[in-house]
């Protein structure tokens, strides 16, 4: 909580005088009755005249007018408060989640981070906001109206003191009942959102299999279920009026009755009896006021908390501010000596002891099945993870020993998972390099074999949608490659990068990127062994361990495993498509 | 939809629940006379209260009806509470299962013209509104308006001349309140739009964190970011705070109504028209009359929003189903698997052509090979095999018999399908085996898992085949997926087979040992198989060429080498 507090500090003054005036209306609403009272007993009672009642009315407008003023004047300053709270709030955090590294993208998840930023942070707001409006106004009514009751008569007093505690524990553990049934609600609700969804997504393989009725049966049973919660949810709130209405009521017989005594005996007058009548009706909307206060709170302390737990989350990775220590242009550009990785909470190393060396300029293909390790190995390489053992070398120098922009320049990746951003293709394109010529530009489509794709998207300033849902995988693809041609950075991974890719493209890629004019040294990792046969050195991976490292002719003869995957491609078939 | 068509539909559904509904509607009336009875008896308690004259009888018996009188409201309100739940909750439920059960019925055609989101929406969240919206009419609609209309008759039989001054004042705070609406109205919507924006953008930079790391442009995307956050800040700073502005305003008018109440009130007092009592009485109303003025407002925003919602979901549900199966319709038995194509056409829409006048005929037990370039329809010979579309002109014969003579559930259940985009249900390992044949025993089950080589894998598995996989596949990987698709294919062995790259995302080596038990499975069975590897569609014995969306050419390998056509043109590549 505190973590998040913090982000309040520039609207101290707002935090203090968005109650201060809330508190300001509420007291001048706590008057009225007392104005009323002097109406009956003054103006009426000892006939003081048309003057006085004239008089105490335009008090009454006056108080009116004054609580508006303050009341817009509190909601104001809350709302500045609050917004510009979840403003810094979501800067803060969208810094924070950016500065993760890969292993806590992994535990995070995405769609955690993103409700994370969207709802959680809304409720938030919505929370600072509601606690700055009322926190003071609706005790201070409630505590309020009490205190103008004693003044009135002491004896009266007793009457809202026991009304007060009764309708709290009432108002109180009615919602605290029904908070977790609410929550409750919500599951199932979750739950049958979920199956109308699978449903969906499954709509082929459900109807191939004849289970419509089935599904029919068990949303129809979650459904129900969710009927009966949300029915004993309502079942206890339902409550809430009745219960609360029975007692003020009878704090109001007997605020009557007592009153009637005290009149008799000349202590109190029928005036002060309507407004200590009038008191207590407005005890009630603001308990009521104060009941959903908490509910919101709740909420939002809920959404706090779940914020501050990934603020929590430190990266893992520490970056040197500068570099240190010398980079040498030395020919051997990328080392591994011994290194292991295992994941966070992965259980088995995903990595062990892997030990090679690449020279500048060489092509190295990595193969093996999935979930041997090829992803994990490359991913050493630009430091997206570290590894857990060994070292990983960059131009003889550690990579933990760089500073993130200095590696990052080093190294152009092609992600597995093709994905390009709103804008145009150059925005995109830009990525790699922001001030990369039209030419580079072209050049980079070329070599990527995506020169048809631009064309047919309008040339550089074509537009690309959100995901490039508006591009299909293959394109997608041939553009993540030319972004990271754009970079010319002296080291080029290509994570399995080309799997969307027809042979005949895939070859004339793999052609383009040998005559590339900057010469990177390249990693290719596949699952096809003809994307890498032609490579200098090829290293097999089998569960996360080097089965052999060579060149094509050299594996064939000398690794088992290698020779399984070649045949079970070559030998008996050849790919058509 | 029109409003009032949803309406009517509305009460359709209501109508299963009227005597339910006629006795809420009854409380409610109840309610109201009597919480606005209540008042009365304590102003005339008040007036009972006169220095020096105090009537402690009179006082004793208006208190004690108020008891009474109260105790009965109580539970009346309760009761009337409880129904209206249980009206509410209940056509909400009969409206998602109906819809629901609309789902199953609908023809993949609508499903796969929506998306998923949009669908899903309809059935829970739209459902939700409209649940939100019912109750609150039910129980603020119609009390707020029986509570104006009493007041204003009481207030009238009390004193016209301060009735009229509450009733000339009061509109004032709607009039305020509407004023407000109407001027935030475009603030909210800029203020959402700039928050989908945000939204996009954070699903898109977090959603591919990945990526902004590997390209260094943290700095970028949060310069972005911090742009789109100021704009946010600005908007809604002020959506927040004009529509905040709402409840002091309106408290504002109901402050001046009661204070010329009291006005006027204690005027007619001082010329003895009026008791005392009859004035806190009046101050009394005066509160509650406004009060639901603004509730009223309200609930109709609210109830027109619940309207808009429930417009959608009857749009669903009145959608038009798939042709149902006739009554006498066919059941295959003993299929041997022949399958005739004749004079086949089909377009999903009627202005871009697709398959036209195709014929083939599939002897029982051949192989069909699907070959083609990505994105050239493959998939529209799957929907057409399993009557997941319907021919637009033509007939598709299975042993002879038209399939859309035959029950929909018997023709489907003939074929065994795997496709590439594996689905899987969220519940057991075992469930999603035995999906096709639940009575099937743990040992066949175990059988049919092994001879797709999925045994090994499950068995390292938390719980084995109880293992839980959450929502499609959860922490399975693709190939693990597809692997559990194929053993419950080889656990149910159906006469047919379609398999769409059912091998698709398993490495090659596993894939060599699943083949031996493919090419087992496909023995005797009727094939359809789209695949790119070359020796299945080499030894297929009809291979299907397609292009656009259409079919262009077909045959087997060597009979399409010899066309020299768009098959040797790929094969050669």
């Amino acid at each position: 909580m505190k973590r998040l507090l913090i982000y309040l500090q520039d609207y101290k003054k707002e935090c203090v005088l968005a109650p201060l005036f809330k508190m300001l209306e509420a007291s001048f609403e706590l008057l009225v009755p007392l104005v009323i009272a002097a109406i009956i007993d003054t103006g009426i009672g000892e006939s003081a005249g048309k003057g006085y009642i004239t008089k105490a009315c335009l008090i009454l407008f006056a108080l009116a007018f004054v609580g508006l003023v303050s009341s817009v004047t509190a909601q104001f300053f809350s709302a500045k408060a609050a917004v510009g709270y979840a403003t810094k709030l979501r800067n803060a955090l969208f810094g924070h989640l950016q500065s993760m590294s890969y292993s806590e993208i992994d535990t995070i998840g995405t769609s955690t981070m993103i409700t994370r930023m969207t709802s959680d942070v809304n409720q938030t707001q919505t929370g600072v906001n509601m606690f700055l409006r009322l926190f003071l106004r609706s005790p201070f009514v409630v505590f309020g109206a009490m205190i103008m009751a004693y003044t009135i008569d002491a004896k009266s007093a007793i009457s809202f003191a026991v009304a007060i505690v009764l309708l709290l524990v009432v108002v109180c553990g009615i919602t605290k009942i029904s908070i977790p049934l609410m929550k409750q609600v919500q599951g199932q609700l979750d739950d049958v959102l979920l199956t109308a969804r699978e449903n969906l997504v499954g709509i082929r393989v459900i109807r191939a299999f004849c289970k419509e009725e089935e599904e029919v049966q068990r949303f129809a049973e979650k459904n129900m279920k969710l009927t009966a919660g949300q029915k004993k949810a309502g079942s206890v709130s339902a409550l809430m009026n009745p219960l609360t209405y029975i007692i003020i009521n009878l704090a109001i017989v007997y605020l009557i009755w007592t009153g009637a005594v005290q009149v008799d005996r000349g202590i109190l007058t029928q005036g002060q009896v309507v407004a200590l009548y009038n008191y207590m009706s407005q005890i009630l909307v603001e308990l009521i006021k104060l009941a959903n206060l908490i509910i919101t709170l709740n909420k939002a302390l809920a959404s706090a908390n779940r914020i501050a737990d990934v603020f929590e989350i430190e990266t893992s990775m520490e970056w040197k501010r500068n570099a240190e220590g010398e980079d040498s242009l030395a020919e051997d550009i990328v080392v591994f000596k011994d290194v292991c990785l295992s994941y966070a909470g992965g259980g088995e190393e995903a990595l062990s002891d892997i030990d090679f060396t690449v020279k500048r300029g060489q092509t190295i293909g990595i193969i093996g099945g999935t979930g041997s390790g090829k992803s994990s190995l490359v991913n050493l390489i630009p430091r997206f993870y570290d590894a857990t053992r060994g070292e990983v070398l960059v131009d003889g120098k550690n990579v933990r020993e760089y500073a993130e922009e200095e590696l990052e320049k080093k190294i152009a990746v092609v992600p597995q998972k093709a994905v390009l951003f709103k804008g145009t293709i150059e925005s995109n394109l830009r990525w790699g390099k922001e001030d990369a010529t039209a030419e580079e530009m072209e050049q980079a489509i070329a070599a990527a074999q995506a020169e048809d794709v631009v064309k047919a998207k309008g040339g550089l300033s074509g537009e690309v949608a959100q995901g490039g849902k508006n591009l299909s995988g293959g394109q997608r693809q041939r553009l993540t490659i030319a972004r990271a041609f754009v970079k010319q950075a002296p080291i080029l991974i290509l994570d399995d990068s080309a799997s969307a890719l027809d042979m005949a493209t895939d070859a004339r890629l793999r052609a383009a990127i040998r005559s590339l004019s900057y010469q990177p040294t390249v990693f290719i990792v596949s699952q096809r062994t003809n994307a890498i046969m032609d490579a200098d050195r090829i290293i097999v991976l089998d569960d996360g361990k080097v089965e052999g490292i060579g060149t094509h002719e050299e594996l064939l003869s000398t690794c088992v495993v290698y020779k399984e995957i070649y045949e079970s491609q070559f030998k008996k078939e050849v790919s058509a498509s | 939809m029109k409003q009032g068509k949803v309406l009517k539909k509305v009460l359709s559904y209501l109508k299963k629940y009227s005597a339910l509904i006629v006795f809420s509607v009854v409380f409610a009336a109840m309610i109201v006379g009597l919480t606005l009875y209540v008042p009365i008896l304590i102003g005339n308690a008040i007036d009972a209260i006169v220095e020096g004259a105090v009537n402690f009888g009179l006082i004793r018996d208006y208190l004690f009806r108020v008891v009474i009188v109260v105790a009965i409201t109580a539970f009346l309100q309760w009761l009337m509470n409880v129904i209206n739940n249980h009206v509410t909750y209940h056509v909400v439920r009969d409206i998602r299962k109906e819809a629901f059960d609309k789902l199953q019925i609908l023809p993949l055609k609508y499903v796969d013209a929506h998306s998923y989101g949009e669908i899903v929406s309809r059935i829970i969240t739209d459902v939700d509104t409209f649940a939100d919206g019912l109750l609150m009419g039910f129980t603020q609609l119609f009390t707020g308006i029986v509570t104006i209309l009493g007041t204003l008759a009481i207030m009238l039989s009390l004193h016209p001349m301060i009735t009229l001054v509450v009733v000339v004042i009061t509109p004032l705070s709607l009039f305020v309140a509407n004023f407000i609406a109407k001027h935030t109205y475009d603030m909210f919507k800029v203020q959402s739009e700039t928050r989908g924006e945000q939204t996009a953008f954070v699903e898109e930079m977090l959603g591919n964190a990945k990526v902004v790391k590997a390209f260094g442009r943290a700095d970028e995307s949060m310069e972005t970011f911090v742009e789109i956050n100021e704009r946010l800040q600005k908007c809604s700073l002020k959506a927040i705070f004009y529509s905040s502005l709402t409840n002091p305003c309106t408290r504002f008018v109901n402050s001046i109504v009661y204070a010329c109440v009291a006005l006027v009130g204690a005027f007619t007092v001082l010329s003895g028209n009026m008791t005392v009592g009859i004035l806190s009485c009046f101050l009394n109303y005066a509160n509650q009359y406004t009060k639901p003025f603004n509730e009223v407002s309200g609930v109709i925003t609210e109830l027109q929003n619940a309207i808009a919602c429930a417009g959608r979901i009857f749009e669903l549900i009145e959608e038009k189903p798939q042709v149902p199966d006739a009554e006498d319709s066919v059941l295959l038995n003993d299929v041997r698997g022949e399958i005739r194509c004749e004079n086949v056409c089909f377009s999903y829409t009627p202005e871009q052509k697709l398959i036209e006048n195709f014929n083939v005929h599939v002897k029982p037990g051949q192989n069909v090979a699907i070959v083609g370039p990505t994105g050239c329809g493959k998939t529209t010979v799957i929907n057409l095999l399993m009557r997941f579309y319907d021919v637009r002109s033509g007939e598709i014969k299975v042993d002879g018999n038209e399939i859309q003579d035959i029950k929909r559930q018997s023709l489907r259940s003939n074929y065994g399908m795997v496709l590439q985009e594996t689905w899987l249900k969220s519940g057991t390992i075992r469930d999603n085996i035995k999906m096709g044949k639940p009575q099937a025993t743990d040992e066949e089950m175990i059988a049919a898992a092994k001879a797709a080589h999925a045994h090994s894998f499950i068995r390292r598995l938390p719980n084995g085949y109880d293992t839980v996989i959450g929502e499609d596949g959860g922490m399975l990987s693709q190939g693990q997926k597809q692997l559990l698709c194929i053993s419950r294919i080889m656990l149910s062995l159906p006469p047919m087979l379609i398999l769409d790259e059912a091998t698709s995302s398993i490495d090659t080596r596993t894939e060599m040992k699943i083949q031996s038990a493919f090419s087992q499975l496909m023995k005797g069975r009727t094939s359809f198989i789209v695949a790119h590897r070359l020796s299945t569609i080499k030894n297929a014995d009809i291979i299907l060429v397609m292009k656009d969306g259409n079919i262009i050419e077909q045959g087997n390998h060597e009979q399409l080498l010899k066309q020299n056509g768009f098959y040797a043109q790929l094969y050669r590549s």
